[in-house]
């Protein structure tokens, strides 16, 4: 087992628009919006409904269940917060969102389109949380 | 609906420093150096210049230029967003200035130390959400993941491509094997001199696996081009005008800097075909007529995934297009000339439409017989120029 890394992974960057999502991150919660009015989910959460304009909005939880849509395991460069190769994927969740996470417990080989997935969480700097993703049905 | 544009303006002028991996200068002297190159291949003087365009990524601002050059009265000044996609945007700024009356002689300019300043490709966290209108609001969704370049972003982008139709990271070397062909032969370029084999490419280093290798990314550069655009019956007593026949610039806002994570199928590039319907329509020229075409390759995938979106190929045509040799010397439509930005050099774009206007003067170093039409495309912005 090689050493972790030194520094740990940067917390998420908030946002008047996208709080609502880190902040049910760093309460075990994934989480997409959704309109108050038309009832359109959408993810990266907005301001605005695109098809209704509504204001109104609603948070709610997502199974944390879905596939790999496309992914990238990325070598160079590194940063100090992350332990390398790090694998980024795209999730098309079962409730018809898509999200970049990284997929973990998985050797790098492994990862292919279309995997089934399932949600998990890791720690950030700042002691809280974001959502990751790990191979369905491979255990706690 | 044709192009205001139309060929109603023209590149009267271009100008470049060295390109380098240390200028060892500020990016506004390398601003003001391109720049007077530009006016003196134009015959005009800064007195005349009455409009200034670029990126709104670029560091150099409008008064240390205007006080550099000794330029007089501004009438017209803007920036186009989201850094190397909007490179071809600074002509559909300028152009739309120089036909509506608000500007006569306008400089479109870009100044970068991408390799001794802030690199793009370094891996660094950023701590806010959005700079300078460049889609970089996108990063606080990539920041926690460490996808932090924008290699990182396009590779994404890049794998679903290649699920989709088959490519391999091989298909995308043997565009990058004819890139670094051009390159060895072009004195401005990082790579004069280094052509490399397929089994080159094959061998350098995973940057993003299974889309990029080492030889797949563009070089961070530092340097700076500009370009004099003026109406095109002003152009007839340059030396050496070349017409703009149509800019377009659709689909700069569907994307963020270099990915569309959340479009319905990443397989396609929207944003280009978008661009491309609106750059030949109303235009009277087809894709038959291209003679020559500059096209955005800060990463190989993007090449052979523009022709498609651009319609030159049809969708998973690309990797053979390029196997048959078709972006080479006696293909159907050469292709990046210059080397490219992965071979050349990266001066975020610009340094496309210098070759293309090279090649419609008829002094490239890898030049194209008889090169009359040629395209630039930064994917989500693009032009086409032709000789007068
Ligand atoms: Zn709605």
């Amino acid at each position: 087992m090689t050493a972790g890394p030194s520094v740990q992974r940067p917390a998420p960057i908030l946002t008047e628009d996208n709080h609502t999502f880190w902040e049910a991150a760093r309460e075990g919660r994934l989480v997409a919006q959704r309109c108050g009015d038309c009832g359109q989910l959408r993810h990266p959460p907005r301001p605005m409904c695109p098809a209704c304009h509504s204001l109104q909005r609603e948070v709610v939880d997502l199974s944390g269940t879905g596939v790999v849509y496309s992914y990238s395991i990325l070598h160079h460069p590194q940063h100090p917060a992350f332990s390398y190769p790090v694998i980024a994927v795209l999730v098309d969740l079962d409730e018809g969102v898509r999200m970049l996470s990284n997929l973990v417990d998985i050797n790098a080989g492994d990862v292919h389109i279309g995997m089934a997935v399932e949600l998990a969480f890791a720690a950030t700097g700042d002691d809280g949380a974001v959502p990751v993703f790990k191979p369905r049905g491979s255990g706690p | 609906m044709s192009s205001v544009i139309s060929r109603s303006t023209a590149i009267v002028g271009v100008g470049q420093t060295e390109f380098s991996k240390a200028a060892g200068r500020s990016e506004t002297q390398l601003a003001s150096e391109a720049i007077l190159a530009a006016l003196v291949d134009a015959g005009l003087s800064a007195g005349q210049v009455d409009g200034l365009v670029s990126y709104t990524i670029d560091p150099v601002e409008e008064t240390e230029l205007v006080r550099a050059l000794g330029i007089g009265e501004i009438a017209f000044s803007s920036r186009v967003p989201y850094g190397g996609g909007g490179s071809q945007g600074v002509l559909l700024h300028a152009g739309s200035a120089v036909a509506s009356g608000a500007a006569e002689v306008i400089v479109a300019y870009r100044a970068v130390k991408a390799r001794s300043g802030a690199r793009f490709g370094r891996a660094e966290v950023g701590t806010r959400p959005t700079s300078q209108h460049s889609g970089s609001t996108a990063m606080q969704w990539c920041t926690p993941y460490g996808v932090l370049t924008p290699g990182a972003w396009m590779s994404l982008n890049a794998t679903r491509y290649m699920h989709t139709y088959g490519v391999t990271n091989e298909d995308f070397g043997r565009a990058v094997v004819q890139l670094r062909a051009y390159s060895a032969n072009n004195p401005n370029s990082h790579f004069y001199g280094e052509p490399i084999t397929l089994e080159d490419h094959q061998t350098s280093r995973w940057i993003a696996e299974p889309s990029l290798r080492l030889f797949d990314c563009c070089q961070e550069t530092d340097g700076a081009v500009a370009l004099v655009i003026t109406r095109s019956d002003r152009a007839a007593d340059t030396p050496s005008p070349v017409v703009v026949a149509a800019a377009a610039g659709a689909g700069l806002f569907e994307e963020e800097i270099a990915s569309n994570h959340y479009a319905p199928d990443l397989a396609v590039m929207d944003g280009s075909a978008a661009m491309a319907r609106r750059l030949f329509r109303g235009s009277g020229i087809t894709r038959a007529d291209l003679d020559v075409a500059m096209i955005y390759d800060a990463f190989s995938p993007l090449l052979l995934m523009q022709l498609e979106g651009l319609g030159l190929c049809g969708p998973g045509e690309a990797k053979d297009f390029v196997a048959d040799g078709q972006l080479g010397p006696k293909g159907s439509l050469p292709c990046n000339t210059n080397g490219g930005l992965i071979g050349e050099g990266y001066i975020h774009g610009m340094n496309l439409t210098l070759e293309a206007v090279r090649q419609l003067r008829g002094v490239s170093v890898n030049q194209v017989d008889d090169a009359r039409t040629a395209l630039v495309s930064a994917s989500r912005t693009g032009v086409i120029l032709q000789c007068p």
